[in-house]
């Protein structure tokens, strides 16, 4: 039996990345320096939506940003049953020297953050790099990683499932926990 | 879709339509890839790769052997000219005396038609075809494909004429194969004494015209004239041949539209291509280079991960 439970509706998560928003001001001010990168496939519907958000908020039109993909950075490419099919890089920056607050969905063991940060680095040495995620799976990591900025923080067992869905592909923004008996 | 559904790339004849779309966008992100200020990604790096090369080849070592090292796999490169063939050892022996080193891909270039096809059946790797023979060429037939691709959007619907000597070219059949299989309408063009008995079981028709041939096509894909192939005189001389055959701009300018040259090198410049052709605005002949990276990192990433973990 599958057992579903929302965790955030859709007004959570804007008050959510109201709140993310705030936090990033109040960091890196004007953004100049910045740059927002979103982790293909997921992490680039929260960042789409942080982008659009500080855009409104500073009243600076541009923000730079880019999407990564991390397909070929992955340490899991022949432990899977198929080939991790590639997304879309979307990278048109330079990153040498910038500050780079890099979005994801969710933070679980951390190897997806692990192979981020390797392929960011294709891309110039940024000055610093940030982690901004939704959802922390705190003590699920394999890997000594921390977000800097959290959306909520759960407790979920591995054999638990969390899912974001977003208007964009699912008709509506919520998070789920799925857990299957 | 996300896996091929073959271990090893033999020849396009065994690979399906999604096989190669799948190689293409697995192409389009390492295309990125090698267009970035670090061009190098560790998608590979704990995969040994062998490059067997029991034939001369320049370019397509070299772009093989790029690729891997853009891939991080560890390379070893082998040629025969140099090796224990030249003392009696045989195909397998050498592949196996390799393999005992750990080599998880071999990529092969032999001169016998049906070598990788063989060596696939007999050692315990994944084999990639660089070339066997008169037989296939697959790689070469993915980044000309792709090329055609990249410049019309697609490769269904286009015309392509493949152009010299289609007998002992194993470009011509991957091709073939290749473009068929993504719906493009393919035919053949050049001396009857260079055209295989099979064409007709192929589905391709042959123009012993080079004029009509460039006015029918989108795409001419020129061959060399692979005089080491040819045991008898199939023509009467390469100047008779340049002249019945080769493409110069009088006859590109006496066409009512615009073509593609495509050539997948080495070029013999003033026999099947002149000059001004080759170096012209219609030669996609150095994308197609470029593209052989790409193609071939997707190609060794793809074959790779149906290599199990242990």
């Amino acid at each position: 039996m599958i057992k579903e439970r929302q965790i955030l509706n859709q007004q959570d998560i804007k008050i959510t990345i109201e709140r993310l928003c705030q936090q990033l001001i109040e960091r890196h001010n004007d953004f100049n320096n910045t740059v927002i990168i979103g982790v293909q496939p997921r992490g680039t519907f929260l960042s789409n939506r942080i982008i659009a958000k500080l855009t409104q908020l500073l009243k600076t039109p541009n923000i730079e940003s880019g999407n990564l993909d991390i397909s070929f950075y992955r340490d899991d490419l022949r432990r899977r049953e198929e080939p991790i099919v590639p997304q879309v890089m979307d990278m048109n920056l330079s990153l040498e020297g910038k500050n780079v607050v890099l979005i994801d969905d969710v933070l679980f063991t951390g190897r997806s953050v692990r192979s981020a940060i390797d392929a960011l680095m294709a891309f110039g040495r940024p000055k610093s790099v940030e982690l901004l995620i939704l959802l922390d799976r705190r003590f699920s990591r394999d890997l000594p990683i921390q977000p800097n900025y959290v959306g909520r923080t759960i407790d979920a067992l591995e054999t638990e499932k969390v899912i974001v869905e977003w208007k964009e592909i699912n008709g509506k923004d919520r998070v789920l926990m799925i857990k299957s008996e | 879709m996300s896996n091929l559904s073959v271990d090893h790339l033999l020849g396009i004849k065994y690979l399906n339509k999604s096989d190669i779309d799948l190689i293409f966008k697995t192409a389009d992100n390492f295309k990125k890839i090698i267009n970035q200020p670090i061009k190098k990604v560790p998608s590979l790096r704990d995969i040994t790769i062998a490059n067997l090369f029991f034939e001369d080849s320049t370019r397509t070592k070299l772009s093989f052997e790029l690729a891997e090292k853009r891939l991080s796999a560890d390379v070893i490169n082998f040629s025969s000219a140099s090796s224990s063939v030249k003392k009696g050892e045989t195909l397998l022996d050498t592949a196996n005396n390799i393999l005992a080193m750990k080599v998880d891909i071999i990529v092969l270039r032999h001169p016998n038609p049906g070598a990788s096809v063989f060596l696939s059946r007999n050692v315990n790797a994944k084999i990639v075809n660089a070339g066997d023979g008169t037989h296939e060429h697959p790689t070469q037939a993915l980044l000309d494909a792709y090329s055609i691709r990249e410049k019309y959007g697609d490769v269904s619907g286009n015309k392509i004429v493949i152009i010299g000597d289609i007998l002992h070219s194993r470009v011509a059949l991957s091709n073939i194969y290749c473009l068929q299989k993504l719906g493009a309408e393919v035919k053949v063009c050049g001396p009857s004494s260079l055209m295989p008995k099979h064409l007709d079981s192929l589905g391709v028709t042959h123009f012993s015209d080079l004029k009509k041939a460039l006015q029918w096509c989108d795409v001419a894909n020129v061959l060399r004239i692979q005089l080491e192939r040819q045991d008898v005189n199939y023509f009467p001389s390469l100047r008779e041949y340049a002249m019945v055959y080769g493409i110069d701009k009088t006859i590109l300018k006496s066409l009512d539209k615009e073509i593609t040259i495509m050539h997948p090198g080495p070029i013999n410049r003033g026999v099947e291509l002149s000059s001004d052709v080759a170096d012209s605005k219609h030669a996609i002949i150095l994308d197609q280079v470029e593209n052989g990276v790409a193609i071939r990192m997707a190609v060794l990433y793809l074959i790779a991960g149906r290599i199990k973990n242990n």
